[in-house]
């Protein structure tokens, strides 16, 4: 099944909404005028060549780094749609462990080398009050059976564990307490094709059966195709196409993007 | 009146009292109350070379200098001892640089210098207790970089702490952590009450001032009287502070903390109680332990 066959229904509101989304590294655009709504349950993938300001917009989005310019505005239910660049720190660090989670490409950015599978998953129940040692426990083993990692490692510690292990183990921690919104920057990069393929598998089970809405950055078109129901292609910190992912791969409309394309064919 | 006293020094000494210059000690007294103000927070100072080496308590001895006075009675203890190298050196550098009375019972101490353990005897008010602390940050176990690990205080971001105790668990069964067991207090900072034993942490909460002081790490933390203390812990693994093993065999004490002590060279051995003076005291009120009637016969 491709992804793209999505969200043909009544519309809803996004969860997501960027507008004129803007940071420059002194005088160096990191990305430039970006907007789009991200709607609940969608993928939204975000292609372009190294440095054209993928990793940027995503961390941008996640509050990582502070915009120039723009509007971040994101569903928080009861109060609506927010500005995340308007809350104060705590409100969007809270955020960033409730309804938020966030994917590194290395895992090494994203998990504690020194604390146990078990504790590296329990760690955001923890930090949201959650104060049982037997239910945190059986939280984290259900995760780790949901990224198919084998019980019995669960008191391991993740050095002890493989690229696609530690990635699986990353995305555990992240959505046991269930976000709503995910943001990705290459979460398949560094790993062996074989390895790819099963975490995008995964990847694209979880994001199924939880609702998931994520934002997804790639330089791999076949990441993409597999995952997100629509796509945005950027160049020079611009985005210079979007639409449905099946659209987009299979007759771009932007020349650059169908060098992209076709690049990625010869590959 | 010489110029010396009318400074506050100690008459005919080459120091000013108790070693630190007047201005050095208004540092510390500014951290001290600030220290007060906002129980648990670690504030910042700008700590001094003192005589001797960091691993002797440089910053519990700050704080005491510059909380002593003339009239003050002090008693240093080290892992409840009056008597060991550290405590009997820091008691007559006090002893020297600022000549003030000394004494070796909880009781009549109005300032008590200590590494490691709470007196048994309960403190009033009044008494100030200082601790020497080597590691203040209790976050640093997980997260070594100081910035990030301030602004977990400073957003009260401590799931990390529960972290390590599911790792004690996981690990041991149970919570392991036995010294320098972490607290929340007031229900809001999270400290590291110095490395006493679990044992002490019920008596965090007290009529006495406690003052904490890190020499290296150029931190002082404060808990003023009767200051809510918790240690943290899980619904389904409740904080237990454990109890005595035994009875201490010089004075039969079956609630203090005991050591254990080699006796013979044949790996005889006996638990006493580390708090010196509590046991002397507890002796010389005719309390006897198991081995006192040996003592008392040599
Ligand atoms: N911290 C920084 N300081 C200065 N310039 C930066 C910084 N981070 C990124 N840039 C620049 O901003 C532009 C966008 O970089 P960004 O990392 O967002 O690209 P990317 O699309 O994620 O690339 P890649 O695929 O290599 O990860 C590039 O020109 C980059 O050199
Ligand atoms: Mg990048
Ligand atoms: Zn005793």
């Amino acid at each position: 099944m491709r992804a793209g066959a999505f969200r043909a229904e009544a519309p809803v509101a996004p969860i997501l909404s960027v507008r004129g989304l803007t940071k420059r590294y002194g005088g160096r655009v990191g990305c430039e005028d970006v907007g789009f709504d991200l709607y609940p349950g969608e993928v939204m993938g975000i292609v372009g060549e190294s440095g054209s300001g993928k990793s940027t917009l995503l961390n941008c989005l996640a509050g990582h780094l502070r915009p120039d310019a723009g509007e971040v505005l994101f569903d928080l239910g009861k109060d609506g749609m927010r500005d995340t660049l308007a809350l104060s720190e705590p409100e969007r660090r809270r955020l960033a462990r409730t309804d938020w989670a966030f994917v590194h490409q290395n895992p090494r950015d994203g998990l504690r080398m020194t604390v146990s599978a078990g504790g590296n998953v329990g760690e955001r129940l923890m930090a949201v009050g959650a104060r049982n040692y037997g239910a945190i426990r059986a939280s984290a083993l259900d995760w780790l059976g949901r990224v198919e990692i084998a019980a019995d490692r669960i008191d391991d510690r993740p050095a002890a564990f493989s690229g696609g292990m530690q990635q699986r183990l990353q995305i555990a921690r992240n959505l046991v307490t269930g976000p709503r919104l995910v943001f990705m920057d290459e979460p398949t990069g560094g790993l062996d094709v074989s390895v790819q393929a099963r975490l995008l598998d995964l990847l694209r089970g979880l994001v199924r059966d939880m609702g998931l809405s994520a934002v997804i950055v790639t330089h791999d078109l076949a990441v993409v195709r597999l995952l997100a129901h629509r796509l945005m292609v950027m160049k020079g910190g611009r985005v210079v196409e979007t639409g449905l992912t099946d659209q987009v791969l299979d007759d771009p409309q932007h020349g650059y993007t169908q060098l992209l394309v076709s690049s990625v064919l010869q590959v | 009146m010489t110029q010396a006293e009318i400074r506050g020094e100690a008459p005919g000494a080459d120091y000013t009292f108790a070693y630190l210059d007047e201005q050095t000690k208004r540092m510390i007294r500014r951290a001290l109350l600030k220290a007060l103000a906002v129980p648990g927070y670690q504030v910042p100072f700008a700590s001094r070379e003192m005589p001797m080496p960091y691993g002797w308590g440089t910053g519990g001895v700050q704080v005491s200098a510059a909380v002593l006075t003339p009239e003050d009675t002090l008693k240093v203890i080290d892992q409840g001892a009056d008597d060991t190298t550290n405590a009997v050196s820091i008691r007559k550098f006090f002893q020297k640089t600022a000549g003030i009375a000394v004494t070796e019972h909880t009781g009549e101490a109005t300032v008590i210098q200590t590494r490691h353990r709470i007196p048994e005897a309960p403190l009033t008010e009044g008494q100030i207790l200082v601790y020497q602390v080597p590691i203040p940050e209790p976050l640093r176990f997980l997260e070594p970089r100081e910035t990030e690990t301030r602004r977990m205080h400073a957003l009260e971001e401590y799931g990390l702490m529960h972290v390590k105790l599911y790792e004690d668990i996981a690990r041991h069964g149970e919570i392991a952590t036995a010294y320098a067991y972490p607290v929340k207090i007031e229900g809001r900072y999270v400290m590291d009450p110095s490395p006493i034993p679990k044992f002490d942490n019920p008596k965090l909460r007290m009529a006495a001032i406690q003052l904490f002081g890190a020499g290296r790490e150029q931190r002082i933390y404060a808990l003023p009287p009767y200051t809510e203390v918790v240690s943290l812990d899980f619904e389904d693994h409740p904080f237990v502070p454990g109890k005595a093993e035994g009875a201490c065999a010089l004075c039969g004490s079956e609630t203090s903390y005991l050591d254990e002590v080699i006796v013979d060279d044949r790996g005889g051995r006996m638990f006493v109680c580390s708090d010196t003076d509590y046991c002397a005291g507890r002796r010389a009120a005719g309390y006897r332990g198991e081995m006192a009637a040996e003592e008392g016969g040599a």
